[in-house]
């Protein structure tokens, strides 16, 4: 049953809105299910998670009698940033996640950020797909922030996702829609993998099973599920990043989730017009590559890359 | 006056972008003043060239106080402002939610970094900045909450208005958040225009930051002192939003008074040309801010005013 969650008016003929697909048990509800939320489109040149929405609702519905609580697809939170190839809001060029929790008497965004909050509340989990940006691929994995590592650690490994980043905790990323779940008590999971405004099948369907795992551990689905792999579990001393020292084309010689070795090559940064090396990238340490710069052209400063020790 | 290369970012495609700080006098660091951090902050830019010329002026008739320095940075982004884009010109990062930087980071922190070195010791800081929104607001002094602000001080500006809000977990990467955080007085000035200039509203918050200076013992200034600043805090203020979307037809300007009842825009249907809406004041007040689009959404703020009894 497709809800609308919160809308808004635009200015000519047409309504904002915020939608939601619930999918519920073949029998109906008792009122004592669980709820599992999954959601995403919060950055609008971010589309990995659409393919999840889809395959996972037909998985379910191929299935129904199997669906024994809630689940509701949240596949557009920022509907005109997907519809315009826009990672922010269209008309305010605000990043959606950073104004969570919203204010209900606030702006537009802020107006609609709070609607979103207290339709997720109360979910048993939620699971929040990022696709990175234009810029970086990333290997399917969830980020925690260290505050909820207890109770986010266990629920992330059902995910079948090759790897769990425990970060610190930022006071900037109070405002993100994870963590104003968190602090209220709704257990929110972010997911980043793949890379912005392609979708990568093979990720979506690998999260697909994962969520499917995590339904049948909170009660939700008594279906067939996979395994779960066993995921790298790091927190952020174990990370390095790699950023250009200089602008140019960044043109790698490793590949994405690729094991390489102290100064080893990563890649080269190319000058296209004096058709000189304006600089070559090596490894700092012996690690795994789990971030691998996408989008060639660099500044001095882009990320190129984020390994794992 | 002394132009100081702050920071400097080489590019392979266009011209390296050059951060230059303009100082004068000598001495201790007394006062920094930053203008544009975005593409778009026009008036920003304009604001701290003017003050560029007249600082040259007060300097060679001697009139920088002895042991004192000023600094002025008319823009930090000139590479966006060069393509009218707001944000950083490649990612869309915005500078000023990058402070206090990181020299080794992405390319906006390294930017923010380079720039924070240079100014992180001033005595007191000014920003010209904007908001989020498109609209316009009375000239103000704004300071943002974080228990080091200092309400007194910012009236010295001789604005009408010192404003304080609350710092949300997203401004605590601002360059005035920054500013309070590593000890400096940091104040932002808003004036009524972003993307375009308006020469009166300019000149007033020139007089300010000049006003200020003088009060402040760095200059040798003298001019009208402005007014005795009114304190309001954001949550003080009435919000009045749109109900329905639409062209947006205002009737009350920025400083106007405005009585309860009276009819401070409409709502225009955009294709039947009738009034779909009118925008009611819920009291008497005066019109801090109002948005300044044609266009506008349902739940968009217009107005934010603030109460006045106004019996006479």
């Amino acid at each position: 049953m497709i809800e609308t969650v919160a809308s808004v008016g635009l200015p000519i003929d047409e309504k904002l809105m915020i939608q939601k697909n619930r999918l519920v048990p073949a029998n109906g509800l008792s009122g004592n299910e669980k709820r599992i939320s999954v959601v995403t489109g919060t950055h609008g040149d971010e589309l990995e998670g659409q393919y999840v929405c889809y395959e996972l609702q037909r998985r379910i519905k191929e299935n129904i009698e199997c669906l024994t609580g809630i689940v509701d697809v949240y596949p557009a939170i920022n509907p005109l940033g997907i519809d315009s190839i826009t990672r922010g809001i269209p008309g305010f060029d605000l990043d959606m996640n950073r104004i969570f929790p919203g204010l209900e008497n606030g702006s537009m965004p802020e107006y609609i950020a709070s609607k979103i909050i207290d339709d997720l509340s109360g979910s048993a989990a939620v699971v929040d797909i990022h696709a990175s940006n234009i810029f970086l691929e990333e290997i399917p994995q969830v980020r925690i922030n260290e505050l909820s590592r207890d109770t986010l650690v266990p629920l992330a490994k059902l995910l079948n996702v090759d790897y769990i980043w425990v970060h610190s905790s930022a006071t900037v990323l109070e405002s993100t829609l994870a963590y104003s779940l968190n602090v209220i008590g709704t257990p929110t999971l972010v997911v980043e993998m793949g890379v912005g405004m392609r979708i990568t099948k093979k990720y979506g369907d690998q999260l697909t099973d994962g969520i499917l795992a995590l339904m049948k551990e909170l009660g939700i689905w008594n279906g067939e599920v996979i395994t779960p792999k066993e995921p790298i579990i790091s927190e952020d001393g174990e990370v390095s990043f790699i950023n250009a020292g200089k602008s140019g084309v960044f043109v790698p010689c490793v590949g994405h989730w690729k094991n390489v070795k102290k100064d080893g090559h990563i890649g080269d940064i190319l000058n296209p017009l004096t058709g000189e090396i304006n600089e070559r990238i090596f490894a700092p340490t012996d690690g795994i590559v789990f971030t691998l710069r996408e989008y060639p052209i660099v500044n001095e400063g882009s990320l190129i890359a984020r390994i794992l020790a | 006056m002394k132009e100081k290369l702050l920071f400097e970012l080489n590019s392979v495609y266009r011209d390296n972008m050059r951060i230059k700080g303009y100082s004068f006098g000598e001495g201790e660091e007394s006062a920094c003043i930053v203008g544009a951090t975005r593409g778009n902050e026009v008036q920003q830019l304009y604001i701290c060239s003017r003050l560029i010329n007249i600082f040259k002026q007060l300097e060679h008739q001697g009139k920088m106080k002895y042991g004192k320095s000023v600094m002025v940075i008319p823009t930090v982004n000139s590479h966006s402002m060069n393509i009218g884009k707001r944000f950083w010109s490649t990612d869309n990062t915005d500078i000023n939610r990058m402070f206090p930087g990181y020299s080794l980071g992405e390319t906006t922190q390294r930017i923010a970094a380079g720039v924070f070195e240079n100014i992180s010791s001033y005595k007191f800081g000014i920003q010209f900045t904007s908001f989020y929104m498109q609209g316009d607001y009375i000239p103000h002094v704004r300071v943002m909450q974080t228990g080091f602000e200092d309400i007194e001080l910012a009236k010295d500006f001789g604005l009408p208005y010192v404003y304080r809000r609350n710092a949300r977990p997203y401004d605590t990467t601002t360059l005035n958040y920054n500013w309070q955080l590593w000890e400096t007085k940091a104040f932002s000035v808003y004036t009524s225009a972003t993307d375009k200039i308006d020469v009166v509203s300019a000149r007033e918050a020139i007089n300010a930051v000049l006003s200020f200076l003088n009060k402040q013992g760095i200059i040798q200034y003298r001019c009208h002192e402005g007014f005795i600043s009114q304190f309001i805090e954001g949550h003080s203020l009435m919000n009045v939003k749109s109900a329905t979307a639409g062209i947006f037809i205002r009737h009350a300007d920025v400083d106007s008074r405005v009585k309860k009842g009276d009819v401070i825009a409409e709502i225009m249907d955009p294709y039947t040309g009738e009034t779909a809406d009118r925008v009611i004041a819920p009291q008497n007040g005066i019109v801090f801010f109002h948005v300044n689009q044609p266009l506008i959404y349902s739940q968009t703020p217009l107005f934010r005013i603030i109460p006045t009894d106004d019996l006479v």
